[in-house]
């Protein structure tokens, strides 16, 4: 059987539009979702504005926002509601699974592409698809969804601009399902010979799990919005008790529903999707961390038990997230008790990486700056969810701000960390070019100063009882006047952080075509990925069969006569 | 090196990639009617005491048991239809796929009638959280049995079935794996006939 | 599947043939215990269990699921827990609830 790329000439449109070939259509995710990224990030720009200066007129886009340029509370709601979905939906997921998992997944298993590959681009079309909608929406008269990114009814069935969001949102999670049917068949079915369970890179497991989150925690969203649909567009009322007043008259429809229903099946996903947005980047920090200190992950069989039972765990804990809507003492302890277990595979996973460091020959490299402060940053967002998951403390701390500071430091010092971290390391593979260090470091440090600076003061005003989502971030209230001075400081800091992507911004663009040229291996790393050229063959990935003959880290092995042992060298 | 395991099974798992496949979309899909399912519990318990048997008892328990007949009937035919494929009979799996097809055409011209003889009587999605959910759980499970019709019908007319003669494997695992999805289908209604019509 | 002799697949068609008899005799049988006067409780349980045992035998005999692999009945079962905990958990939290 030949092993060249024997495949018929293909034409621009089925070689990049409709391109099966998985690294193209990890291409078309990591570029599609940075650009969600930052339109995101923009929003969320001007909301801190509004925040930091109270109705004064927005700078630059001030006119798109009406005569006066002042952000209205509607237009406030409508941003801060698509600055979730985006971020969550459009930018991170499709970043961390649909881009990195695509591009690497298959290579780190010595495969030659996904298992079904005409199956992967459906996933990305989707995903566009469902994009261009919510981006759409935008554009419409009814405007954006703006009933927050968690879409509660009965709000959510009055509010203009839902419809669209939840119309987007079926074509995103059938995208996600359908990836992830992918990812593990993928796994279960390509790994290549010698590649047994337990010498998979940590990347591979985090994926793996993962994408059973994804397959099984999304359809009763799915479910979910479709009743959402119906009950704005057919006139049900799954989620409408009866006798509801809405703008001063009774609502007609049948009732009898409960909003409590849409709060279930929402959170059903919504915790687990969670872990979907970090154990991805925890897998790319495990890879970043073996090979910039030389020295193996400790604990590896430990971080693999630890992220299955966290997986598994992520089902039964959604809950808590529904504290205060009058559960009754059992159900709040059980949901309370889970969660605290939950908190125990993190532990042991940030436990074994700091471990790691130990006795290592760090490299202080770019990726390996993002993987450290994901450390520590993951650390403080993992510990400030403690007294989230405590149902007492969570009756004084729930819809604050300091609900915010807790998931953004997760999900920006921590998750887009490590995938800031998964840019600078694999972008050799994909371009056989590195990505300049003097840029990156300057990308690097104003980035952890300024994400502190942001999300630091949010626990100070959420403890002070700040509620989240207040278009005028707390001025009329009493319990907040102590803690609004912290809203100029959290927005320059928001403006700083954004200036300080630049760096990275042109460093992607200069290092693709001005970057230093670089071997196969410029890392000197252990995982398959690294035996392929870069980029790697079109369809086929690799020059010849491979067989794996070790485990994933075999960095610094006693009489070996390089400081590391190729997976795929005998 | 192409995509291996499509037709030949992985030996420690001993599994094609496309069987997995399947069986990881059924499990999405046990837990997508789960949520409906779970929706129909939740607001049962939401409704006043007797609502749901009120609304309920204006289903025709009758049609709906012709249907799950109509159902089993498709579900026997199709898995022979596969099996006359690993006998080599050809003929034979045009014949109960043909069956299957036709039952399913029947079970939805029987839902056709149920739904129009509903909206007849002025009796829509939301009339009541019952009818709401009635709808939307039979709609979903029509849904997906116009997307069988549709991969069935694929196979069973030249434009899929041509596969028999250059690859006869694959083309057998192709029909067992829309049987699986098939069989998924009449699993769901087995349970939906029962709870929204007897209870 | 492979290494199904041709026996093995008539066989196969004998026990398809039996479980879509015990299929139409089930059903016959779970809409004549609808007319039974019994609680609520206990119709819920009869409609259930026949339609688990229907379930049962499409899921084991047409779907193969007795003699498939591991993998995947261990991802069913797995599966069938997560359905468990939707369908039940936030029902519970209803019936547990503060002041109703």
């Amino acid at each position: 059987m030949s092993y060249d790329s024997h495949h018929k000439k293909e034409n621009f449109i089925q070689k990049y539009i409709f391109s099966v070939d998985h690294k193209i259509i990890g291409l078309q995710y990591g570029i599609t979702s940075l650009l969600f990224l930052l339109f995101g990030f923009s929003l969320m720009l001007i909301m801190r504005w509004q925040l930091a200066y109270p109705e004064t007129p927005v700078p630059l886009i001030g006119s798109l926002l009406g005569e006066t340029g002042i952000l209205l509370p509607e237009i406030y709601n409508s941003l801060g509601a698509m600055h979730g979905t985006i971020m969550i939906f459009l930018g991170v997921v499709p970043l961390a699974v649909g881009a990195f998992g695509n591009y690497i997944v298959p290579l780190q298993i010595g495969a030659p592409d996904m298992a079904f590959p005409k199956l992967n681009a459906a996933s990305y079309w989707s995903f566009f698809v469902g994009g261009v909608i919510m981006i759409a929406s935008f554009f419409t008269p009814e405007g954006t969804a703006r009933s927050g990114w968690t879409s509660y009814p009965p709000l959510s069935i009055f509010e203009s601009g839902q419809t669209m969001w939840l119309l987007g949102m079926v074509f995103l999670i059938t995208s996600s399902l359908l990836g992830s049917i992918n990812f593990i068949v993928t796994i279960v079915q390509l790994r290549a010979p010698g590649l047994s369970w337990f010498r998979l890179p940590f990347f591979v497991w985090a994926q793996f799990v993962t994408s059973f989150l994804l397959v099984l925690a999304f359809p009763p969203l799915e479910a979910a919005a479709v009743l959402q649909l119906m009950d704005r567009v057919a006139g049900t009322s799954f989620f409408l008790p009866s006798g509801l007043v809405y703008a001063g008259s009774v609502v007609d429809v049948s009732g009898s529903g409960s909003p409590l229903l849409w709060q279930h099946l929402f959170w059903f996903l919504a915790h687990p999707e969670v872990y979907v947005l970090i154990l991805p980047a925890m897998g790319i920090v495990g890879e970043i961390l073996a090979n910039n200190t030389r020295k193996p992950l400790w604990g590896y069989k430990s971080l693999v038990y630890a992220t299955v039972f966290l997986g598994f765990m992520s089902f039964i804990v959604w809950a808590h997230h529904m504290f205060l809507t009058g559960m009754g003492t059992t159900m709040s302890a059980f949901f309370q008790t889970t969660t605290m277990i939950i908190s125990i595979p993190s532990v042991v996973i940030l436990t074994s990486f700091f471990i790691s460091l130990w006795g290592g020959s760090i490299r202080f490299n770019t990726p390996m700056l993002f993987a450290l402060a994901f450390l520590p940053m993951f650390g403080i967002g993992g510990l400030t969810g403690l007294p989230l998951g405590f149902a007492a403390s969570d009756i004084h701390l729930h819809d604050t701000y300091y609900v915010i500071g807790h998931f953004h430091y997760v999900v920006a010092p921590g998750t887009i960390f490590g995938l800031f971290a998964g840019i600078y390391y694999w972008f050799p593979k994909v371009t056989g070019r590195k990505m300049s260090e003097a840029l990156g470091k300057l990308h690097f440090w104003p980035s952890l100063v300024f994400m502190n600076g942001i999300f630091m003061p949010m626990f100070i005003q959420g403890l002070a009882g700040v509620s989240r989502r207040l278009w005028d971030g707390g001025q009329l209230y009493a319990h907040a006047q102590g803690v609004l001075q912290w809203n100029e400081f959290m927005s320059i800091s928001a403006f700083c952080l954004a200036a300080a992507q630049i760096p990275f911004i042109l460093n992607v663009l200069m290092s693709l075509f001005n970057g230093q040229k670089v071997d196969r291996n410029p890392w000197g790393a252990t995982t398959v990925e690294w035996s392929a050229p870069s980029p790697p063959l079109p369809h086929v990935n690799f020059e010849e069969p491979l067989e794996i003959y070790r485990g994933p880290y075999e960095y610094s092995v006693p009489g070996a006569n390089k400081d590391f042992s190729s997976q795929t060298v005998k | 090196m192409q995509v291996p395991y499509v037709v030949d099974e992985r030996p420690d798992t001993g599994l094609i990639n496309s069987k997995l496949g399947i069986w990881i979309f059924l499990a999405s899909e046990v837990m997508l009617f789960g949520g409906l399912f779970s929706a129909y519990v939740f607001l049962r318990m939401a409704a006043p005491e007797g609502d749901f048997a009120y609304w309920g008892s204006k289903l025709s328990i009758p049609m709906a048991t012709v249907n799950t007949l109509v159902l089993i009937t498709s579900s026997v035919t199709v898995v022979l239809s596969w099996a006359s494929l690993k006998l080599k009979d050809f003929e034979k799996y045009k014949l109960y796929m043909g069956l299957t097809l036709l039952c399913a055409s029947i079970f939805l011209v029987i839902k056709y009638f149920e739904y129009t003889g509903k909206f007849h009587h002025g009796v829509y999605p939301s009339s009541s959280t019952f009818m709401g959910i009635y709808f939307t759980l039979t709609g979903l499970h029509g849904l997906h049995i116009i997307g069988g019709i549709i991969v069935m019908g694929y196979m069973w007319l030249p434009i899929g079935s041509k596969l028999w003669e250059t690859d006869p494997e694959h083309f057998t695992n192709r029909v067992e794996n829309a049987g699986l999805y098939w069989h998924f289908v009449d699993l769901v209604w087995i349970f939906l006939f029962p709870v929204l019509y007897l209870l | 599947m492979s290494g199904h002799g041709t026996e093995s697949i008539q066989e196969h068609i004998k026990v398809y043939l039996t479980v879509f008899g015990a299929l139409a005799v089930l059903t016959i049988l779970t809409v004549t215990a609808s007319y039974l006067d019994v609680s609520s409780s206990e119709a819920i349980f009869l409609a259930l269990t026949i339609a688990t045992i229907k379930a049962s035998l499409v899921a084991g005999y047409f779907m193969h699921l007795i003699t498939e692999k591991q993998t995947i009945v261990w991802i069913l079962i797995l599966t069938f827990f997560f359905f468990l905990v939707l369908m039940f958990f936030p029902l519970i939290t209803v019936t547990d609830q503060t002041g109703v």
